[in-house]
């Protein structure tokens, strides 16, 4: 909680910044933290059920840096939106929020992520049960192809079983309808999940990663492979999924961000190449008055 | 114009040189059941050799082929499988992991005749397994187990790395993704490698040649540490050892271990295509 930079705070800091006459870094770090500042509806409210913070998040592959420094606060039961170019580290940076990067050969993450409050990279800390409570939704529908559509769903409460879950039909058909997708599919459980549409196939692995009751759902570009109907379905999915569970999207669909997404974080690359972030907030505020330049000419089309 | 004729003649030749593969095998599969066909009886397969083995039949040697053959099984499928399993899940790529890989393509290199004389030095002589069946199945174990190991990991590299992310992301332990999520996708590849190992565990002469099979053994083995006969040396020492022996008797034997052969061969085929039909990604 203390952690938090206040309002006051992040003004003092960019002021003084500017009084300074300090880098134009700085001035834009603090500038950052006082737009951060200004979008926390609820100051603090990250520390509940679903909230993460992130502090000064840097992570890379080797000897390359993809996403540097990220600061910000994702707000439980709320949509945030990470756009940004290609190659801005979006994606790394989702997966550093339930530590799937570091499962790349080579990579790192360093700072702190909290997840209710508390360090997910803390010593210690195992990272199959922070996934089991921050869920991924992937770019390409991928169930398992050896498995029927029941044990797709079924697959995440099994692999921590080894002997009969309990009450599992029940887990599954409600994860099948928290998904939208029982009405479709209840008469085929059995049938491969190969079976199915695109789209059907996404709100399965949706299924799938709700099964497991996750706090936090991460989805890295989860209708870009989807037609428009299949993508609105979705994005439907996820307005309904908000009210209990907190989401995180990257997308690469402008109106897709402003359409589905409470808060919008903008990424993009330095001359090093690293992702940055440039601006977060309201997404009606980034997407009617950015108060960054790039954010505007990123979101009006003028580059990435 | 030109060019179709050009087309046409280089599907011929194409054709003809698969031709050029099939001819032979069909050659020898042919003559083998036309000539064996008639020595292969109930009696032949289910009685003891009569008459210095030039009449009766060859059960002794039916059921050792069948027994080393599960005996390599036993031993060769957990090593081989958990090795490779170790190779394309754990191993990070080092020198270590290196050297195993390097030292797995050349034993799938040696002649068998050296399995056959490490077997005698290792199992036969220094662990004192006697001429045995343990020691004829470990033999022909250490001799398979590059194969599985190949195909194994093989198996397992073809599975896309997604799926093992999206386990993780379920909050799976590297372990539970591999033995609930990977396996079961690669099991069909593996399947196959294995069976494709023990076809050339059962149809070998030399790596028994020392360490289990026997001229002459008129009765069923009794524990692992008894000897055997065995189909392939049994074959070899028909058509050279024995003078006058009925050339039906040598076609027959030929017959019957070629279809103990290609029956495993036949499974792994059906296995593979049944498989194949139940994944798609
Ligand atoms: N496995 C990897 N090994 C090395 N570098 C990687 C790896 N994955 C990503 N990168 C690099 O990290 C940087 C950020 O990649 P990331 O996938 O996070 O970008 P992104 O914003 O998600 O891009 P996109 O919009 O195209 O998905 C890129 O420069 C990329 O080349
Ligand atoms: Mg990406």
């Amino acid at each position: 909680m203390n952690n938090l930079i206040t309002r006051e705070d992040t003004n003092l800091v960019a002021k003084l910044a500017r009084t300074i006459g300090a880098s134009p870094k700085l001035a834009t770090e603090a500038s950052l933290a006082q737009a951060q500042a200004e979008t926390n509806v609820r100051v603090g409210a990250a520390v509940s059920a679903g909230g993460m913070t992130i502090e000064n998040l840097t992570a890379g592959f080797a000897d390359f840096t993809a996403v540097s420094n990220i600061s910000l606060e994702i707000i439980p039961n709320k949509i945030t939106a990470i756009i940004g170019p290609s190659g801005s580290g979006k994606s790394t940076f989702l997966r550093c929020l339930d530590r799937l990067h570091e499962e790349v050969r080579g990579a790192w993450a360093g700072g702190r992520v909290l997840l209710c409050g508390e360090d997910i990279y803390a010593a210690g800390v195992d990272p199959v049960q922070i996934r089991r409570r921050v869920g991924m939704v992937f770019q390409k529908p991928n169930p398992f192809p050896t498995m029927s559509i029941y044990d797709n769903v079924a697959a995440g409460l099994r692999l921590n079983h080894f002997r009969r879950v309990p009450q599992l039909d029940e887990k599954v058909e409600q994860a099948l309808r928290q998904a939208a997708l029982w009405d479709e599919v209840k008469d085929k459980l059995q049938q491969s999940g190969a079976a199915l549409s695109g789209g059907q196939q996404q709100r399965l692995c949706i299924a799938r990663c709700l099964a497991v009751e996750p706090e936090v759902i991460l989805m890295d570009e989860p209708a870009s492979a989807l037609d428009p109907i299949a993508t609105l379905k979705i994005e439907e999915l996820m307005r309904e999924l908000a009210r209990e569970y907190t989401i995180v999207i990257v997308t690469h669909n402008m109106q897709q961000a402003g359409r589905v997404s409470d808060f919008t974080a903008f990424l993009m690359m330095d001359e090093d190449r690293a992702g940055r972030l440039v601006e977060y907030g309201h997404t009606k505020q980034i997407f009617t008055n950015p108060k960054d330049k790039r954010t505007e000419d990123y979101i009006t089309g003028r580059f990435g | 114009m030109r060019q179709r004729i050009m087309q046409r003649v280089g599907f011929a030749l194409l054709a003809l040189t698969s031709l050029i593969v099939v001819v032979p095998i069909l050659l020898v599969v042919g003559i083998i059941v036309a000539r064996g066909l008639n020595a292969v009886s109930w009696e032949f397969l289910t009685a003891m050799p009569r008459e210095g083995m030039r009449a009766g039949g060859i059960l002794p040697a039916i059921v050792g082929t069948i027994l080393l053959t599960l005996g390599t099984a036993l031993a060769a499928i957990p090593v081989g499988v958990a090795g490779a399993i170790y190779l394309s899940e754990y191993a990070s790529d080092n020198i270590f992991t290196r050297s195993i890989r390097l030292a797995i393509i050349n034993l799938a290199g040696i002649p068998s005749v050296v399995y056959g004389l490490f077997g005698l030095g290792l199992f036969v002589i220094f662990l004192r397994f006697g001429t045995s069946i343990l020691a004829g199945s470990l033999t022909l174990a250490i001799m398979t187990l590059p194969i599985i190991v190949s195909t194994t990991e093989e198996a397992l590299r073809s599975v896309p790395m997604e799926f093992r992310t999206v386990s993780a992301s379920l909050g799976g332990t590297r372990w539970q993704g591999i033995w609930k999520i990977i396996l079961p996708q690669a099991f069909p590849g593996i399947v196959t490698g294995v069976l494709l190992g023990l076809l050339r565990a059962a149809g070998e002469t030399a790596p028994i040649l020392f360490t289990v099979a026997t001229f002459f053994l008129p009765r069923l083995p009794q524990s692992v540490f008894d000897q055997t006969m065995a189909l392939p040396y049994h074959l070899f020492v028909i058509s050279t050892q024995v003078p006058g022996m009925p050339m039906e008797i040598q076609y027959g034997t030929a017959l019957v271990l070629l279809v103990l052969v290609l029956s495993l061969n036949l499974v792994a085929t059906l296995l593979r295509s049944y498989f194949r039909r139940r994944r798609q990604w």
